[in-house]
């Protein structure tokens, strides 16, 4: 009898084929070389503070994390991934200590202040992320003097 | 993922996006994508393994090297995730009078504060906080035996995130009651799911409001897509 396929690789097949927003170009900016570069994580977790605020089933907004804050709440709704292992070790999806050795290795310059954590919500033209709330999280990262973003999935 | 890559390049930021599913990248093509086949929820592919997540890091960062673009590389490791049930034993029927789902969750209220201790924050309370959770599987049983899912009083008022506070009670206090506290990826996942009432009951309520006639939003949420 054939092995049944994982559950991770029915997940990979369907949004797989789903459609998915194309873009005509590429951006591409050169960054600073890495030893001098200030990175910050954006992550789609929709990771909020203890206190702060949660995500909605829909939501295509953001929120701002203090580099301290390790007390986070992993706020996303889908059911199909393993939602445990942002509990066990946060660094698995959101490696801020793995960055901080980074930094004291001399590998990267430095790590930002702030990160930021969406829901991976998009409408199908993604028209609020590219216009609306990706730009405003450009900006702050910026304003942060940020020069490299890593981003990371669940 | 792919879709904030473009926007913050062009937005003059350098960017590296970690890809968990291969043809989004492909075809969303932002600038720089470190592919990982790991388990998905797990990015970085290891809990508790600085030196691979490192090697991610390290693996990612060197695509800033590229002098042009876009560029998609594959981390020369695929990890699998865990199928086998984490080894954890769920309490003993208390209370006879309860429903087994009910009798359970209680019986795992200690090891579910004793986690909200240790790491000071829990995920549970999108719908109902720890105290309500044995309650909500009350509702949910009564589904299960006939109530019209819109007169059974679902807490919070949606069922997704009742299901995934549910869970999540579960597989957190799970984490305190296990010898394997470094379990790999599905294997929380399926020990709620297989082994225990709550996620059985998980299931049922699933099938109950779809045979009611409930929308599928309602119910397909509850819990991953190729479980039944």
């Amino acid at each position: 009898m054939a092995e049944q396929p994982s559950g991770d690789a029915l997940i990979r097949a369907q949004v797989g084929q789903q459609p998915v927003p194309e873009f005509s170009e590429t951006a591409w900016t050169v960054p600073p070389p890495l030893a001098e570069a200030k990175v910050a994580v954006v992550t789609s977790a929709a990771l909020y503070p203890r206190d702060g605020e949660s995500f909605t089933v829909t939501d295509t907004s953001y929120r701002a994390l203090d580099h301290a804050e390790r007390q986070l709440v992993m706020g996303h709704w889908s059911p199909n991934f393993d939602r445990s292992a942002f509990g066990i070790d946060y660094n698995v999806v959101y490696p801020l200590a793995r960055l901080d050795e980074l930094v004291e290795q001399g590998v990267i310059g430095s790590v930002a202040s702030k990160h930021y954590a969406f829901a991976g919500n998009q409408p199908d033209d993604v028209a609020t992320i590219r216009y609306d709330s990706g730009p405003a999280c450009a900006a702050e990262l910026k304003a942060d003097g940020v020069d490299v973003v890593f981003l990371t999935p669940v | 993922m792919c879709t904030l890559a473009h926007v913050f390049e062009a937005a003059s930021l350098s960017t590296v996006t970690i890809t968990s599913i291969r043809a989004v990248g492909e075809r969303m093509r932002p600038p720089r994508v470190l592919h990982c086949e790991f388990p998905l929820g797990r990015p970085l592919g290891k809990t508790n393994d600085p030196e691979f997540q490192h090697d991610v890091l390290r693996r990612a960062f060197s695509l800033l090297e590229r002098e042009s673009g876009p560029v998609l590389e594959d981390h020369p490791n695929e990890i699998v995730a865990d199928e086998e049930p984490l080894s954890c034993t769920v309490p003993p029927r208390f209370d006879p009078d309860l429903a087994p789902a009910v009798d359970e969750a209680r019986g795992l209220r200690k090891a579910y504060d004793r986690a909200l201790g240790r790491r000071g924050v829990s995920e549970v309370g999108n719908a109902v906080d720890a105290d309500g959770v044995p309650h909500a599987l009350d509702v949910l049983q009564n589904i299960v035996n006939g109530t019209p899912w819109k007169e059974a009083g679902i807490p919070g008022g949606h069922t997704t995130a009742l299901a995934n506070d549910i869970r999540a009670y579960y597989e957190e206090a799970a984490l305190e009651l296990t010898d394997a506290p470094n379990p790999g990826g599905h294997q929380t996942e399926d020990w709620f799911f297989e082994r225990t009432e709550a996620g059985k009951l998980v299931l049922a309520v699933r099938k109950a409001l779809a045979a009611q006639g409930a929308p599928q939003p309602v119910w397909f949420f509850m819990a991953p897509m190729y479980r039944s």
